[in-house]
């Protein structure tokens, strides 16, 4: 009679002692990226597996998961489905989704087969792989998901095209660049750790929530679904985090200064997420700073409870990450108003109602610092003053975000807040401290930015006036602008049977724009 | 609410994503498979150099000697994209779940002759380390090659290897009643004895070639193009005839699946070899300097599976890749 | 003490129901939060289940790594095999 193995057992029996062990070439030659960051591993057979998923298995499960999905999405586009949305401004937050997420999974994809490719022990590399093939998932069930709602509404049509060249979207794009280019053992702290496992459920969670609240079921189930691929991930992070310390004490500063470098820069990238949150969600059902307190706050506070013992303390500058909470949505609001012209979604002044929402999300900040600017612009934009800003606005050299940052931390939230850092006889601006430290500890890094204005004004974007750069970027002219007389609200209005026609154009960028 | 649906503005405004469209007409909607993959992958104004390969870009065409006008020129006859592909597998591992139990249930092992057993120990469980190589390779490939129609079908290739070796490891498991044994006596062989010493070799010389296409041809076309054949068509047929037909049934998947993953490899050297002569010339020259090597490697491999028979065996199946080779435009 | 939270997110549909149902039934400090498309499963220190209590919830033979299917996110230490399903913080 056979012995019984339990799960562990036969999981290790399966793959362990695959790892290749090279004799005919140099370690260093077959494996070239494990030593170069300088993190020691002494032995990766002490690498616990996150989840002991079978490749067997991992198929039976993911096409189950699939089938439910694929059914979904049919349905969803036979039945025409986006008319059951709350309303047609939430779409705004699928335009930036697939502009600027979608490529984001795709680039995880194309990474983490990079590591099961250079980490020489198999129980990682394993892990690597799964995850590669479910950010490919992620990306290509995007895609078909959102494919329904390019045919409907605008600003959806051309995303990989948009992601290599839109001004907005090199903020997402230069994140993910940043932890492409460097190491293996950078690449997984950076986007399993301090993304993943630290900020990814304030992604998601609330944002998928959110598509349920306002009647879009296609978006909540691949949301939902690809959330519990996430599940494994975010297990991988942790436990990368854990092995690394466990290895060797010199792995301790360095893996301290990735997650604060890479928590500081994801969390400027959520940024575009919190204004995603509190602004384009006609129905919200957590405010950013909810999400934040929720799943930042407490639980990155559990768990660094947990790391402690290793050493890992939190990472630098949460603290004003978290100050942040109480301004950030309406900051990134109010860059991406006074420059919608020349994107490719639609926002809006909220409502009455919203902002009243708003105070109430926020009693210390909202009343005081933004309502107040809100009301401004709508009265300009009712007297035919809208505001937009005709300049081209200075990027900060790490996040590529225009600078509009305040000095919330030194209690001058009204102060928008510079960097210089100088480097080889220039001079670089960013926008805060942690972009500043990122820039000075690897300035012949981030020199190297593709910064966006930088390039319309050295002529590689298509030309120099704003049409010739939002042609180039593939952007029509009904992409952009206020919601209000949108393409978008009139098609809305036809498909709701409200308004007779679908054809009004929008009227809501500047003159010189259109 | 009103159900005057013909009132309502559902006429869609477009078909297609605009990179879709500038491929196959605004009027022809893209299929699923089409969506998934083409133009996914980013191609310019990349932000940094990577610190492992300074001199070029994040993605960057000059990872191989291979020139394409269009990387997108090739597409999977199988048309898989991730669902696709997870569905295809789910079904096989059904069946392979429903064989595995047949043989635990009825205790089909139970009479395998012992020389038969012994063979079989020797001969198929070291290859979950080829395997696992051959993930390797592809996990780079996914990595540093270009285009997603290309880049997609080495995760997914990749990702088998790690289900075949892990049905190896389960074979190992079912012969030796959950021992791990054979696995060690395996890994032990597969590092020592000379019979797997060519094969290996070889293995490590690919992982570090630079040129990614030509670790496609040496792993996906010409180790694969001689090793399913000789392993998994002729051994396991012999090993059915001796009395072990319940190998059919436990190495089911890799036979199949050496058939099905043959026809993007078919169709891949086929569309770069047509691109042009220079194309069709470097494919010819990496299959012909590999072919010679693994020719050597696989012999003692074969001699060990086949006996006497092994050369034959062997040149049989070297004669079927070079006519497969042939068929794409590739003359070695 | 809010340092040993531990919680498990599920989507809110049938073939969770054993799953979040065991989660509650097996261990009686843990609260759950329902928000749209969603159950938050919340407890200090551990929340486990077994695969019997699954089963029986279930109606059939559960295997616990279903709870793939299902699983939107966790946070804490993972500890399973066949006949459990534990995420500790302490």
């Amino acid at each position: 009679m056979a012995k019984k193995l339990n799960m562990r057992k036969r999981y290790e029996l399966l793959t362990r002692g695959l790892g290749w062990e090279p004799t005919y070439q140099p370690k260093e030659k077959v494996f070239a990226q494990e030593a170069y960051e300088g993190i020691k591993i002494t032995d990766w057979s002490k690498w616990e597996d996150p989840f002991r998923l079978t490749a067997d298995a991992y198929w039976k499960y993911q096409a189950e998961k699939d089938k439910k999905l694929y059914a979904v999405m049919d349905s969803f586009a036979q039945n025409n489905a986006h008319l059951n949305l709350a309303d047609a401004s939430y779409v705004n937050a699928l335009k930036l989704f697939i502009q600027g997420v979608s490529p984001l999974e795709y680039a995880a994809h194309r990474n983490f087969a990079r590591l099961a490719r250079q980490f020489s022990g198999e129980g990682a590399q394993i892990a690597c792989q799964m995850q590669s093939i479910d950010e490919l998932r992620h990306a290509q069930t995007q895609i078909h998901t959102i494919s329904h709602y390019n045919k409907h509404f605008h600003g959806m049509h051309d995303p990989f095209h948009m992601f290599d060249r839109v001004w907005y979207l090199s903020v997402p794009k230069s994140y993910f660049d940043d932890a492409s280019a460097a190491g293996p053992f950078e690449f997984i702290t950076s986007v399993s750790f301090s993304f993943e496992y630290l900020l990814t459920n304030l992604l998601f969670v609330p944002f998928m929530s959110g598509a349920a609240y306002n009647g879009d079921m296609a978006t909540v189930t691949f949301g939902f679904s690809a959330q519990s691929d996430e599940s494994r991930h975010m297990t991988l992070g942790l436990e990368i985090i854990k092995f690394l310390l466990e290895q060797h004490e010199d792995n301790l500063p360095i893996v301290q200064g990735w997650i604060d470098k890479h928590f500081w820069r994801a969390y400027r990238l959520l940024g575009l997420v919190a204004m995603m949150q509190d602004y384009f969600l006609p129905e919200s059902p957590m405010s950013w700073k909810e999400g934040w307190q929720i799943y930042f706050v407490e639980n990155a506070g559990a768990l660094f409870n947990d790391l402690a013992r290793y050493g890992l303390r939190m990472p630098k500058y949460h603290e004003i990450a978290t100050a942040e909470a109480d301004h950030i949505s309406h900051q990134v609001f109010g860059i991406f108003y006074n420059y919608i012209h020349a994107a490719a979604f639609n926002l809006g002044l909220p409502s009455e109602a919203k902002m009243n929402w708003l105070s109430e999300k926020y009693p210390d900040t909202f009343d005081k610092y933004y309502r107040p600017r809100m009301e401004m612009w709508a009265e300009m934009a009712k007297e035919g003053k809208r505001f937009f800003n005709m300049g081209l606005p200075q990027l900060c050299q790490v996040c590529q975000i225009p600078m509009g940052f305040t000095e919330i931390a030194k209690g001058e939230p009204m102060q928008v807040a510079y960097r210089v850092s100088e480097f080889r006889g220039d001079k670089f601006h960013t926008c805060s401290d942690g972009c500043k430290d990122i820039f000075d500890h690897e300035p012949e890094k981030y020199v190297n930015a593709w910064l966006p204005v930088h390039q319309i004004f050295q002529g590689n974007c298509g030309g120099a006036t704003v049409p010739d750069v939002l042609a180039w970027y593939h952007f029509h002219p009904e992409d952009g602008g206020d919601y209000a007389g949108s393409a978008d609200e009139a098609r809305w209005k036809a498909m709701k049977g409200t308004a007779a026609s679908s054809t009004a154009a929008a009227k809501t960028a500047p003159a010189d724009a259109a | 609410m009103s159900l005057n649906i013909a009132a309502k503005e559902i006429k869609p405004l477009r078909l297609n994503y605009a990179h879709l469209a500038r491929r196959m007409g605004e009027h022809k909607p893209a299929t699923r498979y089409q969506e998934a993959v083409y133009d996914v992958q980013p191609t310019t104004n990349f932000h940094y150099p990577p610190s492992w390969d300074p001199s070029r870009k994040l993605y960057d065409t000059a990872r191989t000697a291979i020139v394409m006008q269009d990387w997108y020129s090739f597409t999977d006859p199988r048309q898989f994209y991730y669902t696709s592909y997870v569905a295809a597998r789910a079904k096989q591992q059904e069946i392979m779940e429903s064989n595995f139990e047949l043989v635990e249930k009825r205790h089909l092992l139970q009479s395998l002759p012992a020389e038969l057993a012994e063979q079989l120990r020797q001969v198929l469980i070291p290859l979950r380390h080829y395997e696992y190589g051959a993930n390797m390779n592809n996990q780079d490939i996914c990595h540093r090659g270009y285009g997603t129609t290309i880049t997609s079908l080495a995760s997914f290739n990749g990702f088998d290897r790690i289900g075949m070796a892990q049905y190896l490891s389960r074979i190992a498991l079912l012969l030796d009643e959950n021992e791990e044994t054979s696995l060690h006596a395996a890994k032990q062989a597969w590092l020592e004895a000379p019979t797997w010493q060519g094969l290996r070799h070889a293995l490590e010389d690919s992982f570090v070639l630079d040129d990614w296409f030509e670790i496609l041809v040496v792993q996906d076309v010409v180790m694969d193009g001689l090793l399913y054949p000789l392993i998994y068509e002729g051994f396991i047929s012999q090993v059915a005839a001796q009395g072990g037909s319940a190998f059919l049934m436990l190495t089911q998947f890799m036979n199949e699946w050496n058939e099905e993953n043959s026809r993007w490899t078919n169709q891949l050297l086929k569309v770069t070899a047509s691109e042009s002569a220079a194309n069709a010339e470097l494919l010819a020259q990496w299959t012909q300097t590999w072919l010679v090597r693994l020719e050597q490697a696989f012999m003692p491999i074969a001699q060990l599976a086949f006996g006497e028979q092994g050369a034959e065996q062997l040149a049989t199946v070297k004669a079927t890749l070079l006519a497969r080779l042939a068929k794409q435009g590739i003359k070695v | 003490m809010s340092e040993h939270k531990v919680f498990m997110i599920f989507q809110n549909t049938a073939d969770a129901q054993p799953f979040i149902s065991a989660f509650a039934q097996e261990n009686s400090a843990a609260t759950l939060d329902y928000q749209p498309g969603m159950v938050r499963i919340e407890g200090l220190g551990e929340l486990g289940i077994t695969q019997a209590v699954v089963s029986e919830l279930a109606g059939r033979e559960v295997n616990l790594q279903e709870l793939h299917l299902t699983l939107i996110s966790l946070s804490g230490n993972i500890d399973e095999d066949d006949d459990y399903f534990r995420i500790t913080r302490h």
